[in-house]
């Protein structure tokens, strides 16, 4: 069984690149728009992980994580936000939002998939 | 990089380098993210304090620089993140949008779309241009706060730094060993709750550790209560783990990363316990964990800057214990590369798009048009076969036949429909020309739009570019008066340029007006006269007047300025509008500004026309300047001025334009039954009938251009091919009624009535 991830980010860039690195490293990928598209399609899907960026139009990556987290998804379902910023404030914002982990844009494919192995069950 | 980069050089799609095709999405994505940010701007300008408006801009430049920086474009990254970091000033109300805030933000936005373009096509930046803006926008954010802007500077120094601090993992690493690079560490782990809430798991940190080295791991379940007393979702077990790894503390740390502050961590270096890193105790709070991460998750950052730096490091490292360890960077690039090489595009590729738009090579969509466009042709052609062949009109082939007509014609609108935009990108352009304008003539403008949700042909917006351009820099450098002599004339300082866009009966109408002293038309009827364009005793209307603009080789040059001159080019943008199939037209109104408007058809490709025959051609005339269709009686028609010949319409008098004896097929009819007339009406309004032996159909007809192949024929607009594979030229009514003696229809009534 393949790990299916979903990427939530508003940037199309970032979304090609993102599946372009987890496609090819075989994972499942779905993708989404901003919060409110990735909490849709989330009724559909149950990834091992999911991936989301913060700053987004509708729905940004805390309210997004804190549906998920509060949502009929299992609230372990791990979580990794990317993130421009590096600030350590920021990291804690997301972590008290229920993040699992982040990963800093731009990415390095292989720290992304190694975290993305570091959580998913 | 990947195994396409060596497939064939031809650049089709799905051979293309992946990397390369995000990049080319990055650059599209960066015009649309662009005119969010502007739109975004504009409406700030506007009054709009919606704090979501503000988020929207800075979330444009923030993607902008986030691509950016994916793909190294470390000058767009820079500037993206100075920007933002003011942005982010205003978002958090500690700066307010002030009008000289939003000044500079404009024209760092105008910086940015010039950096993107830049960054796109390799071109050389206006370094000090950047520079200055740069510092204008840390001035205005620092005013008001500096804690941010230190931060930012911190983000900067993360960009200029890593390099030295990657040495220091190396350094780092060979602290200690001699010459042995495996390490053992003491790790006492106890979760929290918290960590298990957040979606961690111990058992995937352990087996991640068992990754990078030998792991002996003890559990102790120690407080584990009865079971009566047992909360499943409470956390009772602590771990020890002895390590012996390669790696250094750092990579250790990394796998903490996430749960620092969801636990209890120490990492004891065994050979060596002076170590400053790793010196702290079992029982260590969550504070002293705290003051650990924001160290190593800079080090993460550092590294995650570039995926090459990794390699650096690992390589430095190998240089400064090049004695006993070659197999150290083999083993760190081997992963690498072998990840990189399993590339492919796999079919889950296209399974992963969730959304429903595609990006289409524009070739591609001008192929499908031309072929429908065939479509549409062979259509009529086995329409009129049919008929010919004797197909019954109520028969159901006839049905059918015309079913398939219908059929055509939506896939042909659908096609067209491809094509369309918004003319909401080009409008946006324009307000970075008048702010260009704005400030390079002193002059305080604002600009107005309306309709920017109008969609039209790409290829009109693009070619519309450069003509509204000028005539937006002419109504900001000419067409507006200074502010004094605003002020003089009792109106506002600013001047106001409004462009709107609206369809019109099957055309898009774009509109330029000001709010300026209108058109000095005594001065330009002199200069006209002057420059021998007209003859001094020429009669003209204000209208007419108004139109000596656009003549060529009228110039004002009293007017001409370093921004524009009024006049120069204006004949250029009339002929940039015609070749557009578009008409343009002025009309001002002395103190209070003048207008210039623009008329388009939809589509470059088809027209709806009627086909008439002249002098046994076959003629199509575009319906849309068409009024009405008559059939004249000998008593309506009237000749004055000599050779004028006018027909009498509800009691007005139209002048006629013998369309057979205008294009030279034949001399001027010298009776006028069993024609037919076409009443046509200019963008001016003025109605000229013209003069037709018969018409045969109205249609749609697919445009083909003639300028290619024989150059500019007066009178004709391009050709066509019908059904039955004849040619047919399709008239140009306006160039055929302008061709006609200055006899205005003023002039004609005067003569009636005299």
């Amino acid at each position: 069984m393949s790990i299916s991830v979903l990427a939530v980010d508003d940037s199309r860039t970032m979304r090609d690149m993102l599946r372009l690195a987890l496609v090819s490293e075989g994972f499942d990928v779905h993708l989404a728009e901003d919060g409110v598209d990735g909490l849709e399609t989330l009724k559909g899907i149950s990834p091992d992980v999911i991936i989301t960026d913060i700053n987004m139009p509708n729905l940004d990556g805390f309210g997004f994580i804190d549906g998920v987290r509060n949502g009929n998804n299992p609230h372990s379902t791990p979580i990794l936000v990317l993130t421009t910023e590096s600030a350590p404030e920021l990291k804690q914002r997301a972590r008290d939002a229920g993040a699992t982990g982040w990963i800093v844009k731009p990415f390095d494919k292989d720290k992304l998939v190694a975290a993305i192995r570091r959580v998913a069950a | 990089m990947s195994p396409q980069s060596d497939a064939s050089p031809h650049r089709l799609e799905f051979v293309m380098d992946p990397m390369e095709e995000i990049r080319e999405t990055f650059f599209i994505e960066c015009e649309e993210l662009l005119e969010a940010m502007e739109a975004g701007l504009l409406a700030m300008s506007e009054g709009d304090d919606d704090g979501e408006t503000v988020n929207a801009v800075f979330r444009a430049v923030h993607s902008i620089k986030g691509g950016a920086g994916a793909f190294g474009l470390d000058e767009l990254v820079r500037f993206a993140h100075t920007f933002e970091t003011t942005l982010d000033e205003v978002r958090a109300e500690r700066l307010n949008a002030t009008e000289e805030v939003l000044s500079v933000l404009l024209r760092a936005g105008d910086v940015l779309s010039d950096l993107v373009a830049a960054s796109r096509d390799g071109a050389n930046i206006d370094s000090d241009a950047i520079s200055a803006l740069i510092g204008e926008l840390h001035e205005i954010a620092g005013s008001t706060g500096d804690d941010d802007a230190s931060n930012g500077d911190a983000d900067d120094e993360e960009f200029e730094s890593f390099t030295p601090m990657s040495l220091d993992f190396g350094l780092d690493d060979s602290v200690g060993d001699d010459g042995s690079t495996s390490n053992a560490f003491d790790i006492s782990f106890k979760p929290h709750k918290a960590l298990y809430e957040r979606g961690n798991d111990t058992t995937l940190l352990l087996r991640a550790l068992s990754d990078i080295g030998t792991v002996t791991s003890t559990c102790n379940a120690e407080a584990l209560p009865s079971f009566s007393d047992f909360d499943p979702e409470e956390v009772y077990l602590t771990w020890t783990v002895c390590i012996e790894t390669e790696q250094s503390e750092t990579e250790i740390s990394e796998i903490f990363e996430f749960v620092e502050g969801d636990c209890d961590l120490a990492i004891e270096t065994v050979e060596n316990n002076s170590n400053i890193l790793s010196a702290f105790e079992s029982d260590s709070d969550d504070q002293e964990s705290e003051t650990i991460a924001p160290a190593s998750a800079e080090l993460e950052d550092i590294a995650a800057v570039d995926g090459n730096d990794d390699t650096d490091a690992t390589n430095t490292e190998d240089v400064s214990n090049s004695i006993e360890t070659p197999n150290q960077a083999p083993k760190e690039e081997t992963p690498a590369e072998k990840k990189t090489s399993v590339k492919k595009a796999s079919p889950k590729d296209q399974q992963g798009g969730a959304k429903a738009t595609v990006r289409v090579d524009l070739e591609r969509v001008d192929r499908l048009i031309n072929l429908v466009g065939e479509l549409v042709i062979n259509q009529a052609m086995l329409s009129e076969l049919a008929v010919d062949a004797g197909m019954a009109q109520n028969s159901s082939l006839a049905t059918g036949f015309e079913e398939f007509k219908q059929l055509t014609r939506e896939i042909q609108e659908s096609v067209m429909a491809i094509r369309a935009q918004p003319v909401k990108s080009l409008f946006q352009r324009m307000s970075r020309i008048v702010r260009e304008a704005s400030s390079a003539t002193n002059k305080s403008v604002i600009l107005e739009t309306d309709g920017e949700s109008t969609e039209v042909d790409k290829t009109v917006i693009e070619r519309l570019a450069d003509p509204l351009t000028h005539m937006i820099r002419n109504a900001v450098d000419h067409g507006l008066e200074t502010p004094e002599k605003r002020i003089e004339a009792g109106k506002d300082e600013r001047g106001t340029v409004r462009l709107s866009a609206a369809h019109r009966s099957g055309r898009v109408m774009i509109e330029i007006a000001d709010d300026g002293a209108g058109i000095n038309r005594e001065r330009v009827k002199q200069i006209a006269i002057d420059k021998n364009l007209i003859s001094p005793d020429a009669d003209l209307s204000n209208s007419e007047i108004d139109n000596l603009l656009f003549m060529p080789g009228f110039s004002t040059a009293k007017e001409v300025s370093d921004l524009s001159g009024r006049g120069v080019g204006m004949d250029v943008v009339k002929r940039a509008i015609q070749a557009l199939g578009g008409r343009i037209n002025i009309s001002s109104t002395p103190g209070k500004g003048s207008t210039f408007s623009i008329s388009l058809p939809l589509t470059l490709a088809v027209l709806d026309g009627m086909v008439v025959n002249v002098a046994d051609q076959t003629l199509v005339v575009p319906l849309n300047s068409i009024v009405e269709t008559l059939k004249p009686h000998d008593s309506d028609i009237h000749v004055v001025c000599d050779d004028a010949t006018t027909v009498l319409i509800r009691g007005t008098f139209v002048p006629v334009i013998d369309v057979g004896f205008q294009l030279g097929y034949r001399e001027p009819l010298e009776q006028f039954n069993d024609t037919v007339m076409i009443l046509v009406e200019t963008e001016e309004g003025a109605k000229t009938a013209l003069l037709v032996d018969a018409i045969q159909d109205q249609r749609q007809v697919v445009i083909k251009g003639l300028e290619e192949n024989y150059g500019h024929v007066p009178g004709i607009a391009a050709a066509t091919i019908l059904g039955d594979g004849r040619i047919a030229l399709i008239l140009d009514a306006d160039a055929i009624v302008s061709s006609l003696p200055s006899v205005s229809p003023d002039d004609i009534q005067m003569q009636m009535a005299g």
